[in-house]
């Protein structure tokens, strides 16, 4: 067997309908990668840059994992990428690494792909000694990823559905505001779809627990060179991408962010009906 | 060189009685020379220009190189040579247009300078050699145009038939070059005929630095460019990218992995924002992001590049630099915009950009509003940007830098519609390199502090150069500094050698 390449994809695997995992060769970025950050990478010669959250780096084997949804031309055209085949760039780690601590209950909120952004960091709090509960939120069953293994480096684990078809029926905050009333929550961190993300924040806003949020703005460069991604917080603006990604959500200005990840959806749309009408056996599975 | 190129010889001209002048090597006496004129740049039409992305100018033919060439007068002192800061032997290259031996003309440029289809295209030498250039008054020598003529010819020819390149087989130690832009690109091109085993570190997916992210291909076309920086390549420099120094590798596992010595060529590539209420709006950018999204990922070419660029119909760039000229006119050509304005708190007169950008600008139909100070950006429900208010601005005392201080007029405020908006009032070095050096002293501008003459910072065996260190300044000065470090690594490492 030939050795792998740098970039080189060594493991694909689809773990609901559009949300696949992928383990790349990236020695460099795995000796180094530390939970929270990202790397940015490139399907093609012309492509975008896109930012994928680190889900897990193997300094061993030179390699990270990568958890993506398709959404975009981008991340579609990520999709048919078969192992043994090579992303164009990879770039990281980039942003700063999750504060790990001893804070005593740590509660991990997650919505989404979120789950997998939050499974290196829940490992980590854990053996930080903190006592980790993990609520995880999708909307139906089917879009859930990832419970299981964030349910092994967890010591509770809460999962919701919005139409009740697995766990609890419902929302994240429903369980997280119980925890917080009744005084287990001594750190929360969150990562998710954004307006899951504010609500979080405000369960746990009059209580004043400690909440991080994981925001995951539009970027280009990943490297404070463009300004793309900046947010507001507590009413000064920062990057993301080298002062994040983790931010108090206590401070973050959610709904500028929210109108912020809108500013290219017609040129997204746009670009993905173009691959789709190129891929029409995609079109029928997902799009 | 074929004979219906020569232009003016001999004997066309009545003066090859006058044998006691001094005859050049096409037979012309000095009275002779001074009769030329200066040839004007053929270019694109500015109607036409703004409906494409392809270079303004069209280079000089063969032809008027060499008349141009002709009108230099090969001073025994040139003054030229004063001029720049990379020290190119001006005559010599002109020199050999005349005698029709263009690729010695070619390394001559190329002996001094990695990068000369780059300066001869944006270096501002009406402020440098052509300032200096002994018929400055009546219209000095065209070098720019003529570097530009000699590099691109060669360029191209190579480009058909690759000359053989003798890869340097290094002999010496492994240093490393942070940054692929003009200073460190002219950094490891010295350091590598010098011996050394040259590795540049780059953050992005391609090299060139400001000249592929930032400045727009009608200015300087990317075939060109990258025939340029794939030279070094062949020179045997290992050119690295997506490589953050500070992130992906550090100092210290470069100094375990053996690397002797360093070269920050980091730039200055971190936006300023104007710090007013609105700048989070959708539709405003930093003019790095836009021009990174049109120039370096091609958004000029969306949806065959795949990344987005959004564009409105009044577009409002504010500043007054090369980076706002660009801007400023890179939206000119981008379809649907309806009117492309410069906002500037000054006037034409204290603006920092090349008076030819700045024409240029004009030209286009770039509308200026100088004497203009944006003081909030309005928006809609949506967050998406509708206009800008601004007041109106009167020159008063000159300040620190010797220029008149804009004061805003009382009650002037007026609003400017607009649904796109371009910050170009400045950049700061990046911090991430410089930070991840522990004990490397930066400046309270955040520029690395170095040695003036030996350009070494204050970690031993680190040096930098170009942007990092001056701030948001010019190709040719980084190519200066480059040269100038690579010298002094050269001469720190000799002495290592000498005192181990
Ligand atoms: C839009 C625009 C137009 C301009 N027009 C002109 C002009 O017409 N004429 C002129 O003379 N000058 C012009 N300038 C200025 C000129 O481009 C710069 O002065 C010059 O490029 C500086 O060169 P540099 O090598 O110091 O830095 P840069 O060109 O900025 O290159 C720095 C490189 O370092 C990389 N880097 C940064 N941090 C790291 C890190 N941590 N690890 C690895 N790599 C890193 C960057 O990605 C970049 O590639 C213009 C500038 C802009 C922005
Ligand atoms: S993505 Fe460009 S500065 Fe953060």
């Amino acid at each position: 067997m030939t050795e792998p390449k740098p970039n080189e994809i060594v493991f694909k695997k689809r773990l609901s309908e559009n949300t696949l995992r992928i383990e790349v060769v990236a020695p460099l970025i795995a000796k180094k990668a530390q939970p929270g950050q990202f790397v940015i990478i490139r399907v093609h010669s012309r492509g975008e840059r896109i930012p994928l959250t680190i889900a897990d780096a193997d300094a061993e084997r030179g390699v990270i994992t990568l958890i993506y949804q398709e959404v975009g031309k981008s991340t579609y055209a990520l999709g048919e990428l078969e192992k043994g085949e090579f992303l164009h760039d990879v770039v990281g780690p980039l942003g700063h690494a999750t504060p790990i601590e001893k804070y005593g209950n740590a509660i991990i909120v997650a919505g989404g792909l979120g789950t997998a952004e939050m499974y290196p960091i829940a490992r980590a709090l854990r053996a930080a000694g903190n006592h980790v509960i993990t609520i995880v939120g999708a909307r139906r069953k089917d879009l859930l990823v990832m419970v299981e293994e964030m349910e092994s480096v967890s010591d509770e684990i809460i999962v919701t559905t919005d139409d009740g078809s697995f766990g609890r029926k419902g929302v994240v905050t429903v369980p997280l505001k119980e925890l917080v009333e009744e005084g287990r929550a001594d750190f929360v961190i969150t990562c998710g779809p954004t307006i899951m993300m504010k609500f979080v924040a405000e369960a746990t806003r009059e209580a004043g627990v400690p909440t991080l949020a994981s925001l995951n703005p539009i970027m280009v460069d990943g490297t404070g060179m463009c300004g793309a991604c900046r947010v507001s917080i507590g009413g000064k603006t920062r990057f993301a991408c080298v002062d994040g990604p983790d931010f108090n959500a206590h401070e973050v200005d959610f709904e500028e962010l929210m109108m912020r990840q809108k500013t290219f959806c017609d040129f997204e749309r746009k670009s993905l009906d173009l691959w789709l009408e190129e891929h029409p056996e995609r079109a029928q599975s997902g799009g | 060189m074929t004979e219906e190129h020569k232009g003016k010889t001999a004997e066309n001209t009545e003066t090859s009685e006058k044998k006691k002048e001094k005859v050049g090597p096409d037979g012309l006496t000095k009275r002779d020379r001074l009769k030329i004129k200066r040839h004007a740049m053929p270019e694109q039409a500015p109607e036409e220009r703004i409906t494409n992305f392809l270079s303004v100018v069209h280079g000089y033919t063969l032809e008027m190189a060499y008349e141009e060439a002709q009108r230099c007068l090969d001073c025994p002192r040139p003054k030229c040579i004063d001029g720049c800061p990379a020290e190119v032997d001006i005559p010599a290259f002109i020199m050999e247009i005349l005698k029709g031996d263009l690729e010695e003309s070619y390394r001559i440029l190329k002996a001094d300078n990695a990068l000369p289809a780059v300066c001869g295209r944006v270096c501002p030498q009406e402020e440098q050699c052509e300032l200096t250039c002994l018929l400055a008054k009546k219209g000095p020598v065209a070098i720019g145009r003529l570097e530009q003529f000699v590099a691109e010819y060669m360029l191209d020819k190579y480009e058909k038939e690759p000359p053989k390149v003798e890869k340097i087989i290094p002999t010496k130690e492994k240093v490393a070059v942070i940054g692929a832009g003009p200073a460190g690109i002219t950094a490891a091109a010295d350091l590598v005929k010098m011996g050394y085993e040259v590795t540049i570190f780059e953050a992005l997916h391609k090299p060139g630095g400001v000249l592929n992210y930032g400045i727009p291909p009608f200015r300087m076309p990317r075939r060109i460019l990258d025939a340029e920086l794939g030279s070094i390549e062949q020179m045997g420099v290992d050119v690295r990218c997506n490589m953050v120094f500070g992130k992906t590798i550090t100092h210290e596992e470069l100094l375990e992995d053996g690397y002797k010595a360093f070269f920050l060529g980091t730039g200055a590539g971190l936006p300023t924002f104007m710090g007013i209420p609105g700048e989070n709006a959708n539709g405003v950018y930093s003019a790095n992001e836009y021009l990174t999204r049109v120039n370096l990922m091609e958004a000029w070419d969306f949806p065959n590049a795949d990344t987005p660029v959004f564009v409105g119909k009044n577009v409002v760039t504010t500043g007054a630099g090369n980076t706002a000229m660009d801007s400023a006119r890179v939206s000119r050509r981008m379809p649907g915009v309806e009117k492309s304005y410069i906002v500037y708190r000054r006037t034409r007169n204290e603006a920092p950009a090349r008076n030819e950008e700045i024409e240029h600008a004009e030209q286009e139909g770039i509308i200026f509003k100088y004497l203009t100070q944006p003081i909030e950006i309005l928006r809609d429900d949506k967050n998406w940007i509708t206009g800008m208010r601004c007041i109106k601005m009167e020159l008063g005392e000159p300040d620190d830098s010797g220029r008149r201080r804009p004061v805003p007029i009382p009650d002037s405020e007026f609003e400017i519609e607009c649904d796109t908006l371009l910050v170009a009032i400045g950049q700061r070095p990046n911090p991430i390199a410089m930070r991840s050096i522990p004990g490397l002293e930066i400046s309270k501008w955040g520029t690395i502090v170095v040695d003036d003459e030996t350009m070494m910072t204050s970690v031993p065996g680190v040096f930098a150069g170009g942007d990092a260190v001056v701030g948001a300044s010019t190709v040719i000065l980084a190519v200066g500094h480059g040269k100038q470090a690579a010298r002094a690594v050269d001469a720190y490492l000799a002495e290592q050698r000498g005192g181990s």
